[in-house]
């Protein structure tokens, strides 16, 4: 047994970790976060350069082939420098329903563009009405002439703002909340009918809800079979969830090691901080958080790619149960041993906390995924 | 054991019952009860009108315009209040240095402030923390050299609440540092006006500008504005601590969050049915609620032994811990109750004018960043860990 990276995933990752260092300082990803786009265009060009958009794609779109261990490697990397560029949601989410749903001429517009990075997917798979439960679709998707018309509203779409496509579920038949009947679109920027309501988020990004008003739609906007696309979203959401566990263990890793820093160097009583049992112990517990999600993730990395099972879904489950639970602990913990300082805009701590919050409100929080994995419990 | 309110403090709420339905403005009480942040002018409004009913200063002697409520009466002015969306008195005039003025302050201190902290026309704020003086709040270092009939002020103080309103900020400073750091320590008032006064602001993490940096350059303070004696300002401080830490708890702030979260989850769904039917979620409320319930019951036999005559000792340490963790939990279950809705921040809602479409709930904008900005609650006034240090020295005796 060996849970190290192998030499390629090493050096994916060392990649991942030089070009972060090099351009993603903390003051200018506030700067990025307040731009128009909400994020660092040249960035996001440089992945694409690098050929790290291409990461999970196959190597005739100029990518690795990779699973979920490297999209983990790039995603713990983002997560360290808090990066804010839609890598989820446009190369893991979007291009991951795609290629798995998508017909070869639907793979030839869409992918190389997102795989090079010169275009940008979003998804919409929740509704207002849905809280985590991406079953719970009301949007209707009606048959008119070749094609459908689209109505309904999707909810918090990271990404949504800036994307060139839009992959969306929208109900072709069934009740709300059935697996069957969910279908998923695509659909263009500038389709007519399509409404945004923009917004920035709390952990310095940006997203939007949609409004969909009779979006008409051509028959080859379907993606995947009509009807059958629920388990698609759960494998596709799968995927995401392992690579947001990286992300989150980047941003852990970085929390933890801003904290004990603090600890170290700030004197109060004429002693480092540092020195007083209730803080080392509670700094041992930070860590001991960020282990067990550093193993929960590593697990998930292990599966996402495998084909769907029981056993997969219960590993994802638990694995977004606990990266739920340590960020919470870290942010939480971390802001209190820093005492006023890490409550403030101008350090970067604070942000560390703030996304790590967030993450647990992605994909479903640790109490929807005890939920999941009580069901699934053998 | 009687765990009644007797009829006289039954007619007592009854009292402020009417005084609420009838004085208390519509807007502020919407903005208190929606999370929103008070103007400054929200404050002064709801001062005046407290002032005109003779309810402003419940820590006062009569003869300085104070108001004699016993402890019991205190405590239902409290929960009242918090049912009612009452915004919190910013405590700094009239709940801190005001009662430091009455017991250790001359006649002429008493004459010239407590008029002005009663009408409203001195904003006070809080001159304590300094960079290096957090926790340790002896070793602070802000100097004030005598210089005829001058303290020369120099140093820096932060984490000051609102000290962007003030006109009048209270100070430790260190006026010798010869003896053991609690001695060399004084307690001076200072005009914010004064030249050589820089306030900055500190923008938190939720986006908010609420506390602030005070910088002190040769600041020249007439030696009148010394309170008490020059070196005694540590026994001044702790006295004011004592008032500060009382009613950290915040348990009428406590019940009016849960009674919010409540009808939040009410109205959020999951699964299609309303998110307070969910097993998990309605188990998750209930646990904090009967947490509250102690924790009210805690709150009120510390009253009760206030009543009797004694003063709120480190019994009050326990329930600031404890009080603050209830508190923060209702605000991370309301921050979980909107689901993918805390990610956006929508800070447009923020404003109690707004007439647009809600993203998703008319209560949702505020919570992700009050949830964050509640964070503080287990920091200030003497964090949760130095109130378990007071705690295990003063009870335990360790």
């Amino acid at each position: 047994m060996d849970f190290r990276l192998n030499e390629e995933q090493q050096m994916l990752q060392d990649t991942v970790a030089r070009l972060v260092r090099g351009e993603y300082s903390f003051e200018k990803r506030l700067e990025y976060s307040e731009s128009e786009l909400g994020f660092s265009a040249d960035f996001w060009k440089q992945l694409g350069e690098l050929g790290l958009t291409a990461v999970p794609f196959p190597e005739e779109l100029g990518g690795f082939g990779g699973s979920g261990v490297e999209v983990q490697s790039v995603m713990t990397e983002l997560g360290r420098g808090l990066c804010i560029e839609p890598y989820l949601q446009s190369i893991v989410l979007g291009g991951g329903l795609i290629s798995q749903a998508g017909n070869g001429q639907q793979h030839e517009q869409w992918l190389g563009g997102i795989a090079s990075g010169e275009m940008r997917a979003a998804v919409g798979l929740q509704e207002p009405q849905s809280f985590y439960d991406l079953n719970d679709v009301e949007t209707r998707a009606e048959k008119s002439g070749n094609g459908y018309v689209l109505n309904g509203r999707k909810a918090v779409v990271i990404g949504g703002h800036c994307a060139d496509v839009l992959v969306v579920s929208a109900r072709t038949s069934g009740d709300s909340r059935d697996a069957n009947g969910i279908s998923l679109f695509l659909i263009s920027s500038d389709a007519e009918g399509l409404e945004r309501r923009i917004y920035p988020t709390i952990d310095g990004t940006k997203g939007c809800d949609l409004f969909l008003n009779n979006v008409k739609l051509s028959s080859n906007a379907l993606l995947g079979e009509e009807g059958k696309a629920a388990e698609v979203i759960e494998y596709q959401a799968g995927r995401a969830i392992a690579a947001l566990c990286g992300e989150a263990v980047g941003a852990m890793e970085v929390a933890c090691d801003l904290t004990l820093e603090y600890l170290k160097q700030r004197k109060q009583f004429g002693v480092p901080i540092g020195k007083f049992q209730v803080l080392q112990h509670r700094m041992v517990d930070m860590m001991s958080e960020l282990e067990q999600a550093r193993s929960m993730a590593i697990l998930a990395a292990s599966v996402a790619d495998e084909p769907q099972s029981d056993e997969r879904r219960r590993i994802l489950a638990a694995a977004k149960n606990v990266i739920g639970r340590s960020g919470q602990f870290i942010s939480e913990q971390g802001i209190q041993s820093h005492g006023g300082i890490g409550m403030t805009w101008e350090y970067n701590f604070a942000h560390y906390a703030k996304r790590l919050i967030m993450i647990n409100h992605q994909l479903g929080d640790d109490d929807f995924h005890l939920e999941r994995y009580a069901a699934l419990l053998q | 054991m009687n765990l009644n309110y007797t009829a006289e403090e039954l007619a007592f709420r009854d009292e402020v019952r009417a005084f609420l339905d009838n004085k208390l403005p519509a807007d502020i009480a919407a903005k208190v009860k929606g999370f929103r942040r008070l103007s400054k002018e929200d404050h002064q409004r709801w001062q005046k009108i407290l002032s005109a009913q003779g309810w402003y200063a419940t820590h006062w002697p009569e003869e300085y315009g104070g108001v004699k409520w016993t402890p019991v009466q205190k405590h239902i002015w409290d929960e009242e209040s918090c049912r009612y969306g009452v915004p919190r008195s910013v405590p700094f005039g009239v709940n801190m240095v005001a009662p430091v003025i009455i017991k250790f302050g001359n006649e002429e201190q008493k004459q010239k402030y407590l008029p002005r902290i009663l009408s409203g026309e001195d904003w006070w704020c809080q001159g304590y923390s300094e960079p290096g003086a957090g926790s340790d709040l002896a070793s602070l270092k802000t100097r004030a050299v005598r210089e005829g009939d001058y303290y020369i002020v120099n140093g820096q103080k932060t984490w000051t609440t609102l000290g962007q309103h003030a006109n009048m900020i209270f100070c430790l400073v260190r006026t010798n540092t010869e003896v053991k750091a609690q001695e060399g320590i004084s307690f001076l008032l200072i005009d914010m006006n004064n030249p050589g006064i820089t306030v900055r602001p500190i923008i938190t993490l939720d986006g908010e500008h609420e506390v602030n940096e005070v910088f002190f350059e040769d600041v020249k303070v007439p030696v009148e504005n010394l309170v008490g004696e020059e070196d005694k300002g540590w026994t001044y401080a702790k006295y004011l601590l004592t008032y500060e830490r009382t009613g950290l708890a915040g348990i009428g702030l406590s019940k009016a969050a849960l009674s919010h979260l409540k009808q939040l989850a009410s109205r959020r769904l999951k699964n299609g049915k309303p998110l307070i039917e969910d097993a998990a979620f309605s188990q998750r409320i209930a646990q904090v609620e009967i947490d509250l319930m102690a924790a009210g019951i805690s709150n009120l036999r510390i009253i009760a032994s206030v009543e009797g005559g004694g003063m709120p000792g480190a019994e009050s340490s326990m329930l600031k811990v404890r009080g603050t963790e209830i508190r923060q939990t209702i605000n991370d279950l309301a921050r979980r109750a909107i689901g993918p809705y805390a990610i956006p921040f929508v800070e447009e809602e923020l404003d109690l004018n707004y007439d647009g479409e809600f993203l998703s709930d008319e209560n949702a904008a505020p919570l992700a960043a009050q949830y964050f900005n509640n964070r503080k609650l287990s920091i200030f006034g003497g964090s949760n860990e130095i109130q378990k240090n007071i705690v295990s020295k003063m009870i335990l005796g360790l």
